[in-house]
């Protein structure tokens, strides 16, 4: 069972799923939170929902994260796929998600994630993380923290170097 | 010029810090050479042929005495004594030992240099024009742009994995001195019509596979919002660059594809729904920024210099070197001198330890302690009395720096070939050096006149092949080495893309070639011609006759 990772309040913790990643043709199980495909959730999300139980949405790279953007409200999470580690993509979903769409959500990293990728992950507004590396929540949590300052703002709110040069 | 505070050197201590526990885990077996590669990448160090090779960092070309006598060291203690600066003014060393590297990035940082994104597929290291702060008819220094785009593009969480690398030149003048048609984003500092401080935005040019000139995509951008403008493309092009094809993964490629008005008509709508407060550089921040590039120093001095021209009236190569490598000032009594790394025989773009240290020396005695490099692979003192022209020529003379050649046929853009690169197809450092030999005498090469020659190892072109009035591209036919010849490529204002001469010629073939090329151009050209305008006149024809005929008479 890969490790998830979710980060609160500033710490970075191991956690336990309570979401069943459902293939597309998999029958979801009585009860209990759900990850689907955006194509299933755009043919079956009203009905996952109305059962009352927690739907996350699966968005591939090269899928628009802007075509969730009236249904963000009632989804419990985003997982955002990395094809490959070098596959950026899904940064800029992530950024679009928090900064754009206003996504108060979980925004999950899976697939092709690894440990020396948090420090961007964590900036770009992930706050969930299913390392592919095995990457334990302590490791995540200094690579996340190895640099002091930021030269640019993003969607974790740190102030950008030339705030913190304004404040001295 | 900019001094790193306290912010910016945390930033690199940071990165050495980082990349050293990297190395470690890799020198002591817990991470494979597969996983080390992309983490090494990220800090400029390569394989090459024989050893890695580190490249480090010049932003915008521009270094103080410190930082110069720090790359002269570490050439000296970690390589082999010399280093080989790029057509992207970076500084690469060849011969590097990895359990070496990290100490190396500790002692660079030491004096605010480094090698963070010199490769991998993000915002690179970016180029400007080598005569900002000293050019005549600069709009506005294009220096400060620059080094507010490198700490926004620095450890940029959202732009460190793009489709494929991204390469940013800016220009504060309307001469375009700093290649800006074949970069990913040309920048161009203007005036907008009411006087207002704007870029003219280029993007999608670039060399390699598929050469393309970029396109204008904005043509009156307020300055003060470059930064949300540059996210704005980024953006587009993270999002919808292509991913499937290394060879199509470039942005010009995308833009191409969507034509440039419907690629500017998606970035205008992405930029349009953007915070650009958030992200654009604050005015406070610019000030301060500006601040460290204001001029200070310079002292108010008549527009000639007697001791100069009385100098140049008495000693002929003097005359000449003031000729090919000093350019004018915008501050009266000032010059620009040109340090050539083109010494016909040497490797074009080499310069030695003791070299960088006397260049060192004369920055800071000379030229407001600083230094240039310039993507034409040779070194500049951008801010030296006309009264001391002299003492520098000799100077430089002495150590070999002084080959009055810039511009001419001898001044060759190369790569470094199949000497040490794992992607060349054939070496380009033999061709420059039998090219130049041939053109050695000065006389004849001031006669021959301003011709730019430009050689690729292969088809990526970091020689530029394609933009040099001759451009010599090496390909491999059969495991031999041959070089396809281009004519009539520039890269400046009046930007074009090289025609291909004839078949590939071997390479025992290709110094006598351009020679003949020359005794064509010298046959054809009208007064005051150079021999770009001699070719845009006659087209191929006459340079063909030239090169090929003698073996349609053998065959």
């Amino acid at each position: 069972m890969p490790t998830l990772i979710k980060h609160a309040d500033g710490r970075f913790v191991a956690a336990g799923d309570v979401f069943a990643r459902l293939a597309d043709d998999e029958a979801p199980p009585a009860a209990g939170g759900v990850i689907v495909s955006l194509a299933r959730f755009h043919a079956e999300g009203e009905r996952l929902l109305a059962e009352g139980r927690p739907v996350g949405v699966a968005i591939a790279s090269g899928e628009e994260v802007e075509s969730l953007a009236y249904d963000l409200p009632r989804i419990a999470l985003v997982a955002l796929e990395f094809a490959k580690f070098r596959d950026g993509r899904p940064y800029s979903s992530a950024r679009i998600l928090r900064e754009r769409l206003g996504y108060a959500g979980e925004v999950r990293a899976v697939g092709d994630v690894l440990l020396e990728q948090a420090p961007f992950m964590v900036r770009c507004g992930f706050d969930a993380f299913v390392p592919a590396d095995g990457a334990g929540a302590q490791a995540w949590e200094a690579a996340a923290r190895r640099y002091r300052y930021v030269y640019q703002g993003a969607a974790d709110g740190r102030p950008p170097a030339y705030a913190e040069r304004e404040a001295l | 010029m900019y001094l790193y505070d306290d912010i910016d050197r945390a930033m690199l201590e940071d990165r050495a810090a980082e990349f050293r526990a990297q190395s470690q885990r890799r020198l002591a077996g817990e991470i494979t050479e597969e996983q080390f590669k992309p983490l090494r990448l990220m800090n400029g160090l390569y394989l090459q042929l024989h050893a890695y090779m580190l490249r480090i960092a010049i932003p915008y070309g521009t270094l103080n005495p410190a930082q110069l006598r720090k790359l002269a060291h570490v050439a000296r203690t970690y390589d082999r004594g010399y280093g080989h600066f790029t057509t992207r003014t970076n500084l690469q060393l060849h011969w590097i030992k990895l359990r070496d590297a990290p100490t190396i990035l500790d002692e660079l940082a030491e004096v605010g240099l480094h090698a963070i994104q010199t490769s991998g597929n993000c915002i690179r290291n970016l180029t400007a024009d080598p005569h900002a702060g000293a050019a005549a008819d600069e709009v506005d220094d294009p220096r400060i742009w620059a080094e507010a785009i490198r700490q926004w593009s620095t450890f940029h969480p959202e732009f460190s994995f793009l489709p494929r690398k991204f390469k940013i030149a800016i220009t504060g003048a309307p001469t375009d001195r700093a290649a800006i048609r074949i970069y990913d984003v040309g920048l161009r500092l203007k005036r907008d019509a009411d006087g207002v401080l704007a870029f003219e935005v280029r993007v999608g040019g670039g060399l390699g596979r598929l050469p393309h000139l970029g396109p204008v995509i904005h043509a009156d951008l307020p300055a003060r919002h470059l930064l949300s403008y540059l996210q704005a493309i980024l953006r587009v092009y993270n999002l919808h660059g292509r991913r499937d094809n290394i060879h199509k993964a470039r942005i010009k490629v995308l833009v191409a594809s969507l034509g440039a008005e419907e690629f500017a008509r998606e970035v205008e709508e992405e930029w349009n729904k953007t915070d650009k407060a958030a992200v654009d550089l604050p005015d406070t921040e610019l000030a301060r920024i500006r601040g460290m590039f204001a001029p200070t120093g310079f002292e108010t001095l008549p527009a000639r210099s007697a001791p100069f021209d009385a100098a140049r009236a008495a000693d002929p190569r003097l005359a000449r070197f003031a000729r090919r490598n000093v350019t004018p000032h915008k501050v009266p009594g000032y010059a620009l001198v040109a340090v050539s790394l083109k010494e016909p025989g040497e490797t074009p773009g080499d310069a030695t330890s003791e070299q960088m240290e006397l260049v060192a020396d004369l920055a800071e005695r000379y030229s407001l302690s600083e230094a240039r490099v310039t993507y034409e692979q040779n070194l500049l003192l951008p801010h030296v009395k006309l009264d001391d022209v002299p003492a520098i020529f000799a100077a430089l003379d002495r150590a070999g720096l002084a080959t009055p050649n810039i511009g001419l046929v001898s001044d060759i853009i190369a790569c470094p070939g199949l000497d040490y690169c794992a992607l060349a197809n054939a070496r380009s450092i033999n061709i420059a050096q039998a090219i130049a030999r041939r053109f050695e005498d000065p006389e004849t090469a001031e006669r021959v006149g301003e011709l730019k020659i430009k050689i690729s190892g292969c088809i990526n072109a970091c020689g530029h092949h394609h933009v040099g009035h001759i451009g010599i591209l090496g390909v491999d036919k059969k495991g031999e080495e041959f070089y396809q010849l281009t004519l009539g490529g520039a890269d400046g204002d009046d930007a074009a893309l090289g025609q291909i001469l004839g078949p590939a010629l071997p390479s025992e073939r290709v110094s006598g070639a351009v020679d003949q090329i020359v005794e064509a151009y010298l046959a054809e050209r009208h007064d005051g011609e150079r021999f770009i305008d001699t070719f845009r006149r006659t087209g191929l024809a006459p340079f063909k006759e030239a090169v090929y005929a003698d073996a349609d008479q053998a065959r």
